[in-house]
């Protein structure tokens, strides 16, 4: 591992580029390239969230004949909410938290002039976009997107006659991911050598922001999991298109065998999960270092138990390798190979209650400024718990039989993976925005978004426990007319209505957002007076990110509140803070 | 209460140095050839489960094995020796290209001159070599499909086509590298440049022959 005697002391790899096409098309700069992963999400999320709206008004009116689109029929139901999973958690919670932001801010944060292999950075962004593109164009072959739910289970996503869309569109799926999980290991191992071998004079590992160490960490894990995704890929297309049964065991479709035998949909199972369950973290540690680093801001205070947060994010990364099984407990696994995947998964509650604990320290008798940024970084804490609170449930396999296939698992799921997710890119969209674009966002509006998506996304996501608890089950297109759930339907259009109202708020959002870039208010180089090296430089940053200069850090990235300091924060190049003697 | 000294600093950026390039670079395919290591890892452990599983035989109603085992083509054997041979041409093409770039920099300094190097081109018997590697599990291919083993005949025959497959596949990742390292020197590119492209190649070559050298063990021994 290098040392920060290596320090990184080298200009740009490349020359400014002139012209648009590589300035802001094919462009080597890692600030352009994560600007490019954060639109790429921001149109993923907006496909995404109408899917979703598709599927919650077939939830409470599935004859209902809709404008344009017609009738949703159950199999389209069920391409809604593959569609919507795959692109939300591939091209969304993946995309813009570490492509995205840890693109545009590992660099600079470390003190470096660009990712230590800008083509590749470059050629990662592209994979990924035509990856996005080849998930799309699956609506639009014949039979039409898949219906095998985002975690592509076999048999019935390995053999083309088991439905409508498990043709064509299922091997564009499939092709899609493996071509978004090759960009995702060339963005990762972007990330891993430019913080190893590119971080400036005196940023020790131990000095790094903890946004650094999330995306250091996630990329890890991306690094170990999509290549066994990728391998999992390989094996079911082959299912599918050569005729092999590594996952399709004997079976008939409409009566007729299909000519595959001895195969196991457990071994897709497997080898899904294991990339599936650290999907989740390299979802939240991003989100996780990004609201570390804001509460700090935010609080004026440094960081609760530094050290003890490092460690818990790589007690999190590795745990999360560890604990696949707890997504099988349906499967008929042994009980004593449930029961160590039970332990396991309780066991990562440890370090995810000291990153809360610490939290909520860093807040304690802070000088707390409710920003945009802020509030969002607090929701994101409240989420994560109220999400986080339902994980010990789900990993005891004699309660997960229970809640397993009901909504009571897209309720957990939700609110931890997902919108914890999503606050936590909203907080570092509005902290970072200054940064990139010059200006501030509206504060006004941010609030109002801020209110919408917060009391929205409990309203959605709540009520889904308690009908999940209460029976009803998850996956299925048409249950209106199911009389032991006919109490339920108000609870289910309730959630809807929220849905509804929730999303229009995103809208606030997107106006602020582009509204902003032009109209914003000049910010300056440092707004919210914070310490890490990205406020050291100019705003937007130049080129080269420190204009021709390499900077050496001397102190830590959360000095609030010194004591005998002329301000109340010391950023990481100031002098250097000696104790008192 | 914390004092505050002026040791703050500003270092002027500086190109990188040729040992700088070198290491990161070196970092940087020691990371790659992770997720080819987890690509073959689980292609391993898929093989191990699905050889114990047993399937349902529909006429007899009783749960049989279908696991035949696959007689690998005597060929294999001697492809192996071709990698293995491509992969010393390899070494001796890097530790020739390095030397070269030592030279190149000590020369700068006046009254030095670089004096006779080797000409033997090693580089291109390497990719000569790889060529016929990959030639030879084609024809390995062929000699299986005359036998009868498709892709889809038995399990163990898709595992033999995935994984020397996906092993070629990666093969021909390190001869796209040769070839970049010969049009590097066409194009006369810098001995340090060339030299990087050559050390990383060599080491992903040597990988990619213990890597075959794992797989024959696994399909041979494993089976």
């Amino acid at each position: 591992m290098a040392t920060h005697e290596f320090a990184a002391q080298e200009s740009h790899a490349h020359t400014a580029p002139q012209g648009f096409i590589r300035k802001w098309v094919f462009s080597l700069d890692h600030k352009v390239i994560g600007l490019q992963y954060y639109f790429l999400a921001l149109v993923a999320v907006f496909v995404g969230m109408f899917l979703s709206l598709l599927m919650r008004i077939h939830l409470v009116a599935p004859t209902a004949t809709l404008p344009l689109l017609g009738d949703i029929k159950p199999e389209t139901y069920l391409t809604l909410v593959t569609m919507h999973g795959t692109i939300m958690v591939f091209f969304v919670l993946t995309t813009a938290p570490q492509g995205g932001f840890g693109n545009y801010f590992l660099p600079i944060q470390i003190g470096a002039p660009d990712m230590a292999f800008p083509v590749l950075n470059m050629l990662s962004f592209w994979t990924t976009f035509l990856g996005f593109i080849v998930m799309i164009a699956a609506f639009f072959v014949a039979g039409g997107a898949p219906l095998h739910g985002w975690t592509g289970y076999a048999p019935l996503s390995a053999i083309q006659s088991t439905g409508p869309g498990e043709g064509l569109g299922a091997d564009l799926w499939i092709i899609s991911i493996a071509i978004f999980c090759i960009g995702a290991l060339m963005g990762a191992l972007n990330f891993i050598t430019t913080t190893l071998d590119m971080r400036a004079k005196g940023m020790t590992m131990m000095r790094m922001p903890l946004t650094v160490w999330a995306w250091f960490v996630t990329a890890i894990l991306g690094l170990l999991a999509f290549g066994v995704l990728l391998s999992a890929g390989i094996l079911l297309l082959m299912d599918r298109n050569l005729g092999t049964s590594f996952f399709v065991p004997l079976v008939t479709i409409n009566g007729q065998l299909t000519g595959h035998k001895g195969g196991s949909p457990l071994l897709w199972q497997h080898l899904f999960w294991f990339f599936g369950h650290p999907e989740v973290y390299i979802a939240i540690l991003p989100a996780m270092g990004m609201c570390s680093q804001l509460l700090s801001v935010f609080s004026r205070k440094p960081i609760f138990g530094y050290k003890a947060m490092v460690y818990a994010i790589l007690a999190i990364g590795f745990l999360g390798f560890m604990v696949w099984g707890h997504h099988m407990f349906m499967s008929g696994m042994s009980p004593y190979t449930a029961f160590a995947f039970s332990i396991m998964t309780m066991g990562i509650g440890v370090p995810s209650a000291i990153k809360t604990f610490n939290w909520l320290g860093t807040l304690m008798r802070g000088r707390i400024r409710f920003t945009s940024p802020m509030l969002f970084a607090i929701g994101f804490v409240s989420l994560f718990v109220s999400g986080g609170i339902s994980g010990p449930f789900l990993a005891q396999p004699v309660l997960d039989i229970q809640l397993h296939d009901t909504y009571f698992v897209p309720a957990h799921f939700h609110l931890i993976m997902g919108v914890a997710s999503i606050f936590g890119i909203f907080a570092a969209t509005y902290y970072w925005f200054p940064k990139m674009f010059g200006r501030m966002m509206n504060e006004s509006m941010a609030r109002w978004h801020f209110w919408f998506s917060f009391i929205g996304t409990y309203a959605i996501f709540m009520p889904m426990h308690y009908l999940g608890m209460a029976g009803m089950p998850r996956r299925y297109s048409q249950l209106t007319e199911v009389t032991y759930l006919q109490g339920l339907i108000p609870l289910q259009k309730f959630i809807t209505y929220a849905a509804f109202v929730t999303i229009a708020g995103q809208l606030i959002f997107l106006v602020n957002l582009f509204w902003s870039m032009f109209m914003g208010q000049k910010a300056s180089d440092n707004p919210w007076e914070a310490t890490t090296l990205e406020w050291t430089t100019a705003t937007p940053p130049p080129h080269d990110n420190f204009g021709g200069h390499t900077p050496t850090v001397h102190n830590g990235p959360y000095e609030y509140s010194v004591p005998g300091a002329p301000r109340d924060y010391v950023m990481q190049s100031d002098p250097e803070i000696e104790p008192a003697h | 209460m914390a004092s505050f000294t002026t040791t703050a600093t500003i270092i002027d950026s500086g190109p990188p140095d040729y040992a700088t390039r070198l290491r990161r670079a070196r970092l940087g395919l020691l990371v790659a050839l992770t997720p080819v290591l987890m690509l073959f890892v689980s292609f391993s452990s898929a093989y191990v489960v699905r050889q114990g599983l047993p399937t349902l035989d529909p006429r007899t109603n009783q749960l049989v094995r279908d696991w035949i085992p696959v007689t690998l083509p005597k060929l294999l054997l001697i492809n192996t020796g071709v990698l293995i041979l491509s992969s010393v041409f390899m070494e001796l093409a890097r530790r020739q290209i390095k030397g070269l770039a030592t030279l190149s920099s000590a020369t700068t300094a006046p009254g030095v001159s670089a004096g006779e190097q080797s000409r033997i081109p090693w580089l291109s018997m390497t990719l000569v070599l790889g060529l016929a590697f990959l030639l030879g599990q084609w024809t390995a291919w062929r000699q299986l499909a005359a036998n009868g083993f498709y892709v889809a005949t038995t399990p163990s025959s898709s595992f033999v086509y995935l994984l020397t497959g996906t092993h070629a596949i990666h093969l021909m990742g390190g001869i796209l590298a040769l070839l970049v390292a010969g049009i590097a020197s066409l194009l006369r590119r810098s001995v340090a440049t060339r030299s990087i492209v050559v050390d990383v190649t060599a080491w992903y070559w040597h990988f990619m022959a213990g890597l075959w050298i794992y797989i024959l063990c696994l399909l041979e021994f494993a089976s």
